[in-house]
């Protein structure tokens, strides 16, 4: 059985992302006859003479007309090694958004940039981004690396350059890595190219299905949002109480002593059930029900976490939020904050700080902040919650910021003083 | 006691995560609505959503009813499956037939003959007289380039509509259903699986299909390069010729508009070797609706459709 990876592709517009997007599906066989016929006769429709890759990925009218994505899409590829979900992201400074929304759910992101132009402003926000949110594993793709002539020199500089501004974001050389591609042409992405024999690496693609898919330390201390409680009271189950969720964090197993916050109530896990049986261990990621020692009250929303290694209870939280709404904030406003199953009213406090992205730093105490900022911020919950930093533990550590008129999402927020 | 091995956790295993993350989708849905229903209309995709569905809500029974729009032409095995699944687990079934609507003059009959365009009305008024607030469907991205831009929570107006410039930003794992009164939510919680998956899923957890999913011999005559069998739809006409070929269906829809492939793949085993060797499309061979226009799926999803 295959393992999954979940990728995001970030670059700004223009370097051709949607092209190696292309070119990863028809290189690992995942574009069909079909699909590629109605490609090709698109692009005989617009006047080209050779079928268009990035037509396979932007699907919606107005992006065909305009030549640009607009928004996320998602694609698949599998090879026999792996099998792939990556979120195609648009590369407009004003789809930022998309980037973080991309990057939320990514174990490794591919950068683009143009061999060219080397690395650029944007570049340097996109990876700031991807820092903010703890994607583990950068790639950068220097694309268009047979326009210089194949030039060692020119892909070492930006290969050196990306490495430092990668360093100054917290990441480790190993977790970085550097390839120089050809998406029209297909350079080094499944293929390794015989243009570039100064290049030792992995090919993209190799790199990809091998890259270790850790999304969770084994020393996560264990975190369940109680999404929902199974009670039959059918004739098989007349006395059957679980509590079912989404393990978001480190692993369980019956005997373990856990506490149920907010209210800090003590007890043990007795059983790990599944439709399929009851486990004797199960960790991050996996969907489980689970039957508690005591009878105790609980119901959705409740957080259960190890009893040893608890989350913060608090009605106040410092949080980064990733704006991602044409409606500004603005301190004093009331809001809505999802985290695990719970949602809670909220008020906006102090604006301490705003990211600015032209210089990659810090303005103190702005006013507002606007679509795409990246901002810290105090809010004062109606009722308390248990929260890690984001840093420690990204799924109790995240939560939405909701209109509480319209229900939009406003923000994507990331508990702690993590900034970029 | 059934007991998982330390290191088989879901990261390591695609069809596990696959699995931990629908039946995740499903408990939001039932933990945050009022009335959600699940649109089942006897194919694969949405027996698998009933099975996983089963599964989120094990040992109590699935808290949803199902809602099937049925356009009258129909393979009989599907319908026969479709009962016989209701009636094994206890279901309730809603059934908005075209046909009634067509009967009353809400609707016309198009001049093709082809009833899945067709089933957006009968939806949308079943949605709205029943007050659904969150209808599942078995919706995968991998179907189509305008389902790769969809959310698995995708926020319809009070018209049932999608706007796809003013979807919501998903983040992580926590799903904003936020609606206002008379707006709904599909969810579709096979967002990330593919034709493959769905067919190794099938497998692993030996989930029953309908047969015509499997080859066997039926007659077919050929329309628009696809092999349709006779039914109400309308066909053979008198200039196509009807030949018995052994042949299965990858996708069961409307009859008008859904052709069967010749295969001899008769076990789940088989179909998942020719699915992973073909060279076309799960709709790109069989689907007529799919071929209307470049932008087909995306214009009917505006509308209201899936």
């Amino acid at each position: 059985m295959s393992s999954l990876l979940r990728l995001a592709t970030a670059g700004s517009v223009d370097d051709g992302k949607s092209t190696l997007v292309g070119r990863l599906l028809y290189d690992t066989k995942s574009v069909l006859a079909d699909q590629l016929d109605a490609v090709t006769r698109a692009s005989v429709d617009k006047g080209l003479s050779t079928p268009d890759l990035s037509l396979l990925v932007d699907g919606l009218r107005s992006e065909r007309e305009q030549g640009i994505t607009i928004d996320v899409a998602y694609r698949y590829f599998a090879t026999p090694k792996r099998s792939f979900v990556l979120a195609d992201t648009p590369g407009h400074v004003q789809y930022t958004r998309n980037t973080v929304t991309g990057a939320s759910t990514a174990q490794l992101a591919v950068l683009l940039v143009d061999a060219r132009k080397g690395v650029i402003e944007q570049t340097r926000r996109h990876a700031a981004v991807l820092a903010l949110l703890g994607v583990p594993n950068l790639v950068l793709a220097v694309n268009k690396i047979d326009l210089v002539g194949y030039d060692e020199a020119t892909f070492t500089v930006i290969a050196e350059e990306f490495a430092e501004h990668a360093a100054s974001l917290g990441y480790e050389r190993g977790s970085v890595l550097a390839v120089p591609v050809s998406a029209l042409v297909g350079d080094n992405v499944a293929e390794k190219s015989d243009k570039t024999p100064w290049y030792s690496g992995p090919t993209l693609l190799e790199h990809l299905e091998t890259v270790p898919v850790a999304p969770d330390p084994h020393d996560s201390a264990f975190r369940f949002p109680v999404q929902y409680v199974i009670r039959p009271r059918t004739a098989d189950h007349p006395d059957y109480r679980g509590y079912a969720g989404q393990i978001a964090a480190g692993t369980v197993r019956p005997g373990d002593e856990i506490v149920v916050l907010p209210q800090g109530i003590r007890s043990r896990v007795e059983a790990i059930d599944t439709a399929d049986g009851p486990l004797a261990e199960a960790g991050a990621g996996t969907s489980v029900t689970l039957l508690l020692a005591d009878d105790v009250d609980i119901s959705r929303g409740d957080l259960i976490a190890a009893a040893d290694r608890q989350p913060t209870v608090t009605d106040e939280i410092t949080a980064t939020l990733c704006w991602l709404s044409a409606k500004a904030l603005k301190p004093g406003a009331r809001v809505l904050v999802k985290h695990g199953t719970r949602t809670v009213q909220a008020l906006v406090g102090e604006l301490h700080a705003r990211f600015d992205e032209q210089t990659l730093s810090s303005v103190d105490d702005p006013a507002t902040l606007e679509l795409n900022d990246i901002g810290r911020v105090t809010l004062r919950l109606a009722e308390e919650i248990g929260v890690d930093d984001y840093g420690v533990s990204p799924r109790t550590g995240a939560f939405l910021v909701i209109d509480p008129k319209d229900g939009d999402t406003l923000a994507a927020g990331l508990v702690g003083e993590r900034f970029a | 006691m059934t007991t998982l091995e330390p290191a088989a956790d879901a990261a390591q295993d695609n069809l596990a995560a696959l699995e931990s993350e629908a039946i995740h989708i499903f408990r939001e849905v039932a933990g945050e609505f009022d009335r959600p229903v699940i649109l089942f209309s006897g194919g694969k995709d949405s027996t698998l959503l009933l099975h996983l569905a089963i599964k989120a809500f094990w040992p109590a029974p699935v808290p949803f009813p199902l809602l099937h729009v049925d356009t009258g032409h129909n393979f009989d095995e599907v319908i026969d499956f479709r009962d016989r699944v209701v009636e094994q687990h206890g279901l309730r079934l809603v059934v908005a037939k075209v046909q009634d609507w067509i009967d009353d003059g809400r609707l016309e009959e198009r001049a093709d003959g082809m009833r899945n365009p067709l089933q957006t009305t009968p939806l949308l008024d079943t949605i709205a007289e029943n007050k659904f607030d969150a209808v599942f469907g078995g919706g995968r991205r991998d179907e189509e380039r305008a389902r790769a831009k969809e959310r698995i929570f995708s926020l319809r107006n009070a018209f049932g509509q999608w706007e796809p410039r003013r979807q919501r930003p998903e983040l992580w794992n926590l799903y904003n259903g936020r609606h206002r009164p008379g707006e709904q939510v599909r969810v579709f919680p096979l967002s990330n699986w593919t034709e493959a998956d769905v067919w190794n899923y099938i497998a692993r957890e030996k989930v029953e299909m309908p047969s015509i999913y499997y080859a066997h011999r039926r007659e077919v005559y050929q329309r628009d390069g696809m092999w349709l069998a006779e039914g109400p739809w309308g066909g053979p006409r008198p200039d196509e010729v009807v030949r018995e070929l052994t042949v299965r269906y990858r996708t069961v829809g409307d009859g008008s508009c859904t052709g069967a492939i010749e295969s001899t793949a008769a076990t789940v085993d088989e179909v998942i070797a020719e699915v992973s060797a073909s060279r076309l499309t799960e709709r790109g061979a069989t689907r007529a609706d799919d071929r209307m226009s470049e932008a087909a799926m995306e214009d009917r999803k505006r509308e209201g459709y899936f």
